[in-house]
């Protein structure tokens, strides 16, 4: 087997990180029985998310935490909500530790805080792997130093006292933390002895978000409803992508509109503030504007496949002397589409500027603002405001820095809002990707499998959240191209002992917005391969679900599937036209199986009715928050194999709305899904993304079993069924 | 500039607004009701909904002048003070939100559907087409099929 030469530059750039001793983790793997075995791959032995803990260890006790006069604690997070449930997990990390009903536990976002390095991004299903042991220590820290302020005040020995809803308990002595939290700032307390618990009352109970009252009564705040000056603000954007504006010919007569504030140009394209986002809307609207070309005005979708069939690195081993399966499969461009559109706010001055935005990775949005403003990194403040949706999105700050860019330009505040349209046209999209797969097998065993992916560029462009790495990603030499290897090598693994596996990615660069969508490459890479393992099933006469039995790697990847061949009766008899379909999948220490039974009687419209998915995922902080993101990686894995994508025409996405980007609705979601989150088996591994890939396999899987045709694009179903809006 | 008199969650407002001003704006920009949002701004997403004289309407697509007179209900209207609607109420106990972006107007398509049918079947609850880009549609469901039954007792 060849050795790609990027791995090269792979474990250049991991040895950077401060310690490799954690990439010893492979003694878990035992081979099934009668199997050739694969060795481990990169992800296997570190993947992204053990870079990001890596990276993120040497600030990791920057956390703050504090214990409130009102006997409540709050923990500044330094991370994004954007629907995933961390603020709801790390308040039940710091009730347990400290002893205090969930109730009186307030998560804020943190502020842009650049001390953090790259401990401030929110991606690769990484908040609850990478803040686990320090919020839990900075709990336990706050606990022993209530107790030693207890001890200090009743003049007994600390170890006499215990705590227990949020006081701390003598035998003849109750104070509340309320009452204890100024003695306990004291310095002359003395060393306190910090070990967290390791028995769990309230993580791994089943336990409703933390802001759950606020949506139903539609209180929780999103950036543009917070109460702060700032003029409604919408853009004119170009016809194609990174078009730019040539010439403005109505300007003063927009600006002459009733409401209409200002108008005027950056470089994205011409913005105009209004009394009220309406009256914004009619201005650019109403606008007359010359555009130069953009950097893809060449391309539609045929291009783009061309170019990516093209780019598809050839397979090591030839079919000769042995039987073989091959497959190829192709996925179109997806949108993120959170039901939030971009927004931000922006208030820029000339000595200073404050932004508020839902951003995932706020330092560099801070150092990137702060360097095109010409302002100091600690005049402008960057507040991370909860966001109404991602899926990958919020790591890019375009809307911060856009809002920023007006505000400079019109001298006063603006909230910046994108239209629908611009967002699903000019907004971030999941990179298409062309899939070649080749196994060779004798004997019932799997000898070779290989995987060719070829992809569009993902933009990494964010780096890991600050500005060294999102310059390394800009880089010429190596650049984002490098990293994307990186991230591709540390997420992508094969849970299969299929012989000699290699997969293989190569990216053409085209000047797109792209980026990671809920995740990155696993969707389409792991989806093309659970349904080639179904194929691959087929050819062997072996039914899908004892194929993979056969053939994972451990006891616990085999207990996931177990799990929903049982709860799900895989095997049982359907009538013509429904099927069911099977789909594994393992990221970041966490497993899944998803079983789906699909209607396909019309092929045009075919409807998943049931699902079945079971996960291990390690230690399961939140149940009931993990069952939500299964059933979130279910409906998109619905959504994205079925009928949502983007198509290209001439340097733009024709879909423009949910009418035309067709996201799944009510009536294409299962009318039962039951989840099973698996008995804790150790530390927690990543949740937000697990998802979507083994859903991809199970229904394209049962879509092939319902019809008898094999799913070779996706989504399935993806006509021009609507008139585009005019660009 | 012409006003428009309404009621908003039991309070009469006047607001001054071009007549073709969409009410989203009207709620959002002038009056500070933020509960209904913006998501497409032209009756696909249905993030907005809301209800004028008791049924759903989206006011992303309304005119400011099409309200005047009536009665509108936004989420924030909803709960009876401190003690929640049963829709609300089953929205808790079903922990449907993620993101919580598209729930106000979730909620209100719920609530119009169970005052026009007390216990909906699985395809009167597939006709409510509000997007949730989460993907929370089976807890949805099943928080329908709760509050139908916490109506009815």
């Amino acid at each position: 087997m060849s050795i790609p030469t990027n791995r090269r530059r792979f474990l250049a750039y991991l040895v950077a990180a401060p310690t490799l001793t954690v990439a010893a983790k492979i003694g878990t793997a035992e081979p099934a029985l009668a199997a050739v075995p694969t060795p481990p791959a990169p992800a296997d032995l570190l993947d992204l998310g053990d870079i990001l803990i890596l990276a993120g260890a040497p600030t990791a006790n920057l956390l703050t935490l504090t214990v409130d006069e009102d006997g409540g604690a709050t923990l500044h997070l330094p991370r994004a909500e954007v629907g995933q449930g961390i603020t709801t997990a790390t308040a039940m990390l710091v009730a347990d530790e400290l002893d205090l009903p969930l109730a009186l536990v307030r998560v804020v976002l943190d502020d842009a805080r650049p001390e953090l390095l790259f401990n401030q991004l929110t991606g690769g299903s990484n908040t609850i792997r990478s803040v686990y042991r320090p919020v839990r220590t900075a709990a336990a820290a706050a606990r022993a130093r209530l107790v030693a302020a207890a001890a200090a005040r009743w003049g007994v020995p600390a170890t006499t006292l215990r705590t227990e809803d949020g006081a701390v308990l003598g035998q003849d002595h109750r104070a509340t933390y309320a009452e204890l939290t100024r003695d306990a700032a004291r310095t002359d307390l003395g060393p306190t002895t910090v070990t967290p618990k390791s028995e769990h009352r309230i993580v791994g109970t089943p336990t409703s978000r933390v802001d759950a009252r606020a949506m139903v009564t539609g209180r929780q705040r999103y950036t543009l409803d917070l109460d702060l000056p700032g003029h409604p603000t919408m853009v004119r954007r170009p016809p194609t992508i990174n078009g730019t504006v040539r010439r403005v010919h109505n300007a003063e007569a927009v600006k002459a509109m009733p409401g209409v504030v200002d108008v005027v140009v950056v470089e994205t394209g011409v913005a105009v503030l209004a009394e009220t986002f309406g009256q914004a809307q009619q201005g650019k609207d109403a606008l007359e504007v010359s555009w130069n070309p953009g950097t893809v005005d060449d391309e539609d979708d045929d291009t783009i496949r061309r170019k990516l069939r093209a780019a598809a690195l050839p397979f090591v081993v030839p079919p000769l002397l042995t039987q073989y399966q091959d497959a190829e499969f192709d996925f179109a461009f997806v949108s993120h589409a959170p039901l939030e559109s971009n927004t931000a706010i922006a208030d820029v001055r000339a000595d200073r500027a404050e932004i508020w935005a839902g951003l995932k990775s706020p330092i560099v949005a801070q150092q990137t603002i702060a360097a095109e403003l010409g302002l100091p990194q600690h005049r402008v403040k960057v507040h991370v405001v909860q966001g109404g949706g991602s899926f990958g999105r919020r790591l890019f700050f375009d809307a911060a820095l856009e809002a920023a860019r007006i505000s400079k330009a019109a001298g006063r505040p603006v909230k910046l809002l994108w239209s629908r349209i611009d967002d699903m046209r000019h907004g971030r999209t999941r990179a298409a990707s062309h899939h070649k797969l080749r196994a060779t097998f004798a004997l019932g065993n799997v000898l070779t499998f290989e995987h060719r992916v070829a992809s569009v560029e993902t933009d990494f462009g964010h780096g890991l959240g600050e500005i060294l790495t999102a310059t390394a990603a800009e880089l010429p030499v190596g650049g984002n191209l490098s990293f994307a290897q990186t991230v591709f090598l540390t997420t992508i693994k094969s849970p299969y002992h299929f012989g000699v596996t290699t997969q293989l990615l190569n990216e053409v660069p085209l000047r797109m917005h792209t980026g990671s969508w809920r995740s990155v490459y696993s969707a389409n890479t792991r989806g093309a391969e659970e349904i080639f393992v179904d194929e691959l099933a087929r050819r062997l006469r072996r039914d899908p679900v004892a194929f993979r039995r056969a053939f994972l790697k451990t006891a616990r990847q085999r207990a996931v599937l177990d799990k929903v061949a049982v709860e799900g009766q895989w095997g049982k008899a359907l009538p013509a036209g429904f099927a069911q379909g099977v789909g594994f999948h393992e990221e970041y220490k966490s497993c899944t199986a998803c079983l789906v039974e699909i209607d396909a009687r019309d092929r045009a419209h075919p409807r998943v009715t049931r699902a079945v998915i079971a996960a291990d995922y390690g230690l399961p902080v939140n149940p009931r928050g993990l069952e939500a993101q299964l059933l979130g990686g279910l409906t998109d894995a619905i959504s994205t194999t079925l009928t949502a994508g983007l198509h290209i025409d001439r340097g733009l996405p024709l879909e423009g709305s949910y009418s035309q980007f067709h996201y799944a609705r009510q009536a294409d979601s299962p009318t039962d899904v039951r989840i099973f989150i698996m008995p804790p088996s150790g530390e927690p591994g990543g949740a937000g993304e697990l998802g979507v890939p083994a859903a991809v396999g199970a229904i394209a899987n049962a879509y092939a079993r319902a019809t008898g045709v094999k799913p070779r694009s996706f989504p399935i179903n993806f006509p021009v069924d609507f008139e585009p809006f005019p660009r | 500039m012409p006003t428009y008199s309404f009621t908003v969650n039991g309070e009469t407002v006047t607001v001054d607004a071009p007549a073709d001003l969409p009410a989203l704006w009207a709620l959002r920009d002038k009056l500070g009701i933020t509960g209904p949002k913006y998501g497409c701004g032209i009756d696909v997403c249905k993030a907005c909904t809301s209800h004028i004289d008791g049924e759903a309407f989206n006011p992303c697509v309304t005119p400011v002048a099409e309200i005047a007179g009536r009665e509108v209900t936004t989420i924030e209207g909803l709960a009876d003070g401190d003690v929640l609607h049963p829709v609300q109420q089953a929205w808790l106990e079903q922990d449907v939100a993620q993101c919580g972006y598209c729930q106000p107007g979730q909620i209100m398509a719920a609530v119009a559907l169970l005052r026009r049918t007390p216990d909906p079947t699985d395809a009167e609850i597939d006709a409510i087409e509000n997007v949730c880009r989460c993907g929370t549609y089976f807890r949805v469901r099943q928080a329908i099929k709760r509050a139908a039954e916490l109506m009815r007792s």
